[in-house]
């Protein structure tokens, strides 16, 4: 229901783009610091996890490559970014919204005319829609560095072992699956935060809630999602 | 004019409003008071439509408001002007982006022309050269009548106000008062303003009605609030000793 009262025409589209562009200010530039600083972590850490499997093995070192590049596209970068970014922007919208609704700016906003779903809730969607797939396709390329200077730089494998492993079985199939679940989980936290802090009641405490659950629900919808997306993505 | 008719307002079980049925008269300061809890706030919402009510309807000169498609409401909206008791200012917009926020919205004014506007409304509520500041760096009253100039931004037909003196000290208070008397006047606007403050009854009060729990209890205006004999009228005014005195005073006066 409240999808579908934001969704509609906007009453002036230049007040729109400019709240759209604040929101992609926000959500993207804004996380681009918390998302690097995760990524390049996840890739060393799955780079050093991997060469130690791999020990007394008979599969080749150079595979390190291989499966930080495939296993940070396919899953890492989306899902985990995403789950993080729940916790940072989708606590942000409920609060944002909620702190709005108590203050009744909303109510001020209603008695003016303004369609109050379309304006806070729209521009928020759509800056998390292409803001969110390109943070994680940053999140990807970080994460692959990060496997590089743990493993080259950690001396678990040499430079040219690491780029014949990056370079092997690519499938750009795997890209689009990751650009795929950025864009549902980016739905999922933007719209879910946003009924959240919507629909929020009471004072300080019910608002701290509602941001709560806003996290707590995203959390899980993406996760959710994430297996659905895999169970139809890779039949 | 707006027209209340036979408004009952129910939450779960309880009945906050009892079937009101009042009309508030254009070009006057049309005053709903009564003692916390009496349902004046609720009243006011379900007149701009931020409420529905159980029963009953409101009428915008012709036009059951509440009979309308959310998108017959706004164009009502564009007429009215909201004051609320916190202000409800946009934190993250200066004073002056406040007051432009429903032009920037709604009109397709030039930039010279929103300026225009805007300088006018803040002239209007005394507040030349506070445009950039923010409203956290504002005080109370300030924050009030930046309020009441981004209300009248769009020379709405219908102006509401929820306790505009609450939270005020009674020289800004009276100041208040006064700016939204003459705004009403000039402008020829139907104003309803919630209150229990016993000043703003006896300065502004052309159309007076008295809340209690939830129903209509009298109905005046401000000449009549003295004489009146009015049991619950009289305890919600003159509510201390000292202004039963002074009522009283006024009283012997007056003879």
């Amino acid at each position: 229901m409240l999808l579908r009262t934001a969704i509609s025409r906007p009453e002036k589209f230049s007040m729109y783009w400019k709240e759209t562009m604040r929101q992609m200010d926000d959500i993207g530039i804004g996380s681009i610091i918390i998302v690097s600083i995760i990524a390049i972590f996840i890739g060393a850490v799955t780079a050093v996890q991997f060469a130690y499997q791999l020990d007394g093995t008979l599969v080749p070192r150079w595979y390190i490559g291989y499966i930080v590049r495939d296993s940070t596209i396919i899953e890492l970068a989306p899902t985990i970014s995403c789950l993080v970014l729940a916790g940072k922007v989708g606590s942000n919208i409920a609060a944002e919204i909620g702190g709005m609704r108590q203050k009744e700016h909303i109510d001020a906003m209603e008695i003016m005319g303004v369609n109050t779903a379309s304006y806070l809730i729209l521009p928020k969607v759509i800056a998390g829609l292409v803001m969110i797939p390109i943070l994680v396709c940053l999140a990807a390329f970080i994460s692959i560095l990060g496997g590089y200077l743990s493993s080259v730089v950690g001396g678990l494998i040499t430079h040219e072992e690491y780029l014949r492993g990056l370079r092997s079985f690519f499938s750009d199939y795997n890209v689009l699956m990751m650009v795929i679940k950025s864009l549902v989980f980016a739905f999922i936290l933007t719209s879910v935060s946003a009924y959240q802090g919507y629909y929020v009641k009471g004072g300080s405490i019910e608002l701290g809630q509602a941001s709560t659950r806003a996290v707590v629900y995203s959390d899980i919808l993406i996760l959710l999602a994430d297996y659905v997306i895999a169970l139809l993505l890779t039949q | 004019m707006i027209r209340a008719v036979e408004i009952r307002k129910s939450f779960d079980e309880t009945e906050v409003l009892k079937g009101i049925s009042m009309n508030f008269e254009k070009g006057k300061t049309n005053l709903i008071i009564g003692r916390s809890g009496a349902g004046k706030t609720v009243l006011l919402k379900l007149l701009v439509g931020l409420m529905e009510p159980t029963q009953g309807e409101v009428w915008y000169g012709n036009d059951n408001f509440s009979e309308m498609e959310k998108k017959q409401r706004r164009a009502i909206r564009m007429e009215v002007g909201m004051l609320f008791q916190g202000s409800a200012l946009f934190d993250s917009m200066t004073v002056e982006e406040n007051v432009r926020f429903p032009l920037d919205m709604f009109t397709s004014m030039t930039r010279k022309e929103k300026q225009k506007q805007v300088d006018y409304c803040l002239e209007r509520v005394e507040l030349v050269g506070a445009n950039k500041k923010f409203p956290s760096e504002t005080s109370g009253g300030m924050q009030k009548r930046v309020g009441i100039a981004r209300s009248i931004v769009l020379n709405p037909k219908y102006l509401f106000c929820d306790e505009p003196n609450s939270g005020l000290d009674p020289k800004t208070a009276l100041l208040i008062d006064e700016l939204i008397k003459r705004i009403t006047y000039e402008n020829e606007m139907t104003t309803i303003i919630n209150t229990h403050d016993m000043n703003s009854v006896m300065e502004i009060g052309d159309n007076i009605a008295l809340l209690y729990q939830g129903e209509l209890a009298w109905q005046g205006n401000k000449s009549e609030v003295l004489n009146s004999d009015n049991k619950l009228l009289q305890d919600f005014i003159f509510a201390s000793p000292f202004l039963q005195r002074l009522r009283d005073a006024a009283l012997q006066n007056s003879k």
